[in-house]
């Protein structure tokens, strides 16, 4: 069943250049790792050793924090979309 | 936000209801608004990217006081997306150049002008004669102190930040809404998010999000329309979408929360983990340097030396010495193009990217390798000044 994640301009040299993927998985955590298995490289960016979601990172399911629900535990269905969303600092 | 003035005591000259009046004849602004807007005190941190258009249209709107706070100098590499700044401006105070513009924008408006680098010591000062804070800065450092500094002295923050193509806006800090904090606990470690002057930003992309700034700020002044409070708007300006996100007030926030744990300002270098100037070198050991003068006369004396340039492609096109190139992500999986028999030169544009190059480089047993002090722009200043800088 595949998931759309949408993939932030600082991590999309990490997954091949680009800006939507496709990913499968029940879950949002299930999804994710489908997403780094694919993309190794982003492991560290997402993921800290311990393999736990980055504090600094922000995973949405639709337009809802997934702190918010079920972290990654919550249930994903094909009509659904994931956004990473990074913090970035630019201004000047 | 209670403290804000309603504009009552205020009055408009003739002069000024002429120059207002495509705003007066709107309901959603009248005389009152703009009465509101005129009694009204934005502090924009930063005259850069985003304080560019911010100032410029706050100043065109009407907003009585304006605060300007920056320390830095006009930069030829400005002038591209910072619309404050013309070219007969590089080197000037930025504060200098933006009041020039602003002053010949609107006479009407009075600036007050922070000479300095905000910070821990004086950001509750600056802030104190202020009702709403603007953030154009452009590091995380200070988008932690901004936050912190609106939330303790209880004014809201007009957020928007920028990477090439993409942003994003919101309002923190209001008393219902979350704050910067609620959305990041914590920053990024160092060094993994580029900053605009590594990964370069679209020019007008600044011009989109400040002017989502200013639109919120004015919006917040005359408490018209829903303000992007709990919200964060999404830009991604390559396929020109606009998304929005919830964000929540996080009843744990460590600033906002229940049960703060932060109750003054902190060192928010050290909580950004900055050491020192720049970004700390990816490795404890030193990176062994060699300077551009000295690579010079070694390869003037036709010593066998191998010159790798870590860059990007694209930058590669703009300038190069003739370095062999391998861009530094590419780099392990590409180790075996090199000879770790030889003596290798790395260098990037300024030098950090190639100091990490040169530390992996040794980690994987390239023992002859060395950092080019400076990159390729210490090269252009000071061995070959026709090469073109970025």
């Amino acid at each position: 069943m595949p998931i759309k994640i949408l993939i932030p301009t600082p991590l999309r040299p990490y997954a091949g250049k680009q800006a939507v993927l496709e990913v499968t998985g029940q879950t949002v955590g299930e999804a994710l790792s489908d997403l780094v298995a694919q993309y190794p490289d982003l492991r560290k960016h997402l993921f800290s050793e311990e393999g736990k979601l980055r504090s600094f990172v922000n995973v949405y399911l639709n337009d809802e924090d997934i702190r918010y629900l079920s972290k990654d535990t919550t249930p994903v269905k094909e009509t659904d979309t994931i956004t990473i969303v990074p913090s970035v600092a630019g201004g000047r | 936000m209670a403290e804000l003035a309603d504009g009552s005591q205020v009055t408009l000259s003739n002069e000024e209801i002429l120059r207002y009046s495509r705003h007066l004849i709107m309901p959603e602004v009248t005389l009152e608004g703009q009465k509101k807007l005129k009694a009204a005190r934005v502090l924009c941190v930063g005259t850069g990217g985003l304080g560019s258009p911010l100032a410029l249209y706050l100043t065109a709107a009407g907003v009585g006081t304006l605060g300007l706070v920056d320390f830095d100098v006009v930069d030829y590499t400005n002038l591209q997306r910072q619309v404050l700044h013309h070219t007969g401006d590089v080197g000037r105070l930025k504060l200098d150049s933006a009041i020039d513009k602003l002053k010949a924008i609107n006479p009407f408006v009075e600036i007050k002008r922070f000479d300095t680098y905000l910070n821990s010591q004086n950001a509750l000062d600056i802030f104190r004669d202020f009702d709403i804070i603007a953030d154009g800065t452009d590091n995380f450092a200070t988008r932690y102190l901004v936050n912190d500094a609106c939330v303790l002295s209880g004014k809201p923050n007009v957020y928007a930040s920028i990477f090439r193509f993409e942003g994003q806006a919101s309002v923190f800090a209001t008393e219902a809404g979350p704050c910067y904090r609620c959305l990041y606990p914590e920053p990024p470690p160092l060094g993994l998010v580029p900053s605009c002057a590594e990964g370069g930003v679209l020019g007008v992309l600044p011009g989109l999000l400040g002017v989502i700034q200013a639109t919120e700020v004015i919006k917040l002044i005359l408490g018209v329309g829903e303000p992007l409070i709990g919200r964060l708007v999404l830009v991604d300006a390559l396929a020109m979408r606009f998304r929005e996100l919830r964000v929540r007030k996080n009843p744990d926030c460590p600033v906002c929360g229940a049960n703060p744990t932060v109750k003054e300002l902190i060192d928010y270098n050290q909580f950004c983990g900055v050491r020192g100037e720049e970004s700390e070198a990816p490795s404890s050991v030193k990176i062994p340097e060699i300077q551009p003068e000295e690579l010079k006369r070694r390869l003037d004396a036709r010593e066998d030396i191998y010159v790798l340039d870590v860059r990007e492609p694209h930058e590669y096109q703009i300038c190069n010495i003739s370095g062999y190139l391998i861009p530094l992500g590419d780099l392990p999986k590409r180790v075996h193009e090199l000879d770790s028999s030889c003596e290798i030169v790395v260098h990037c544009k300024s030098g950090m990217r190639s100091a990490k190059a040169v530390d992996f480089l040794r980690k994987s047993g390239f023992k002859r390798v060395t950092n080019l002090t400076g990159g390729i722009l210490a090269w252009a200043d000071r061995i070959d000044t026709s090469l073109p800088k970025y």
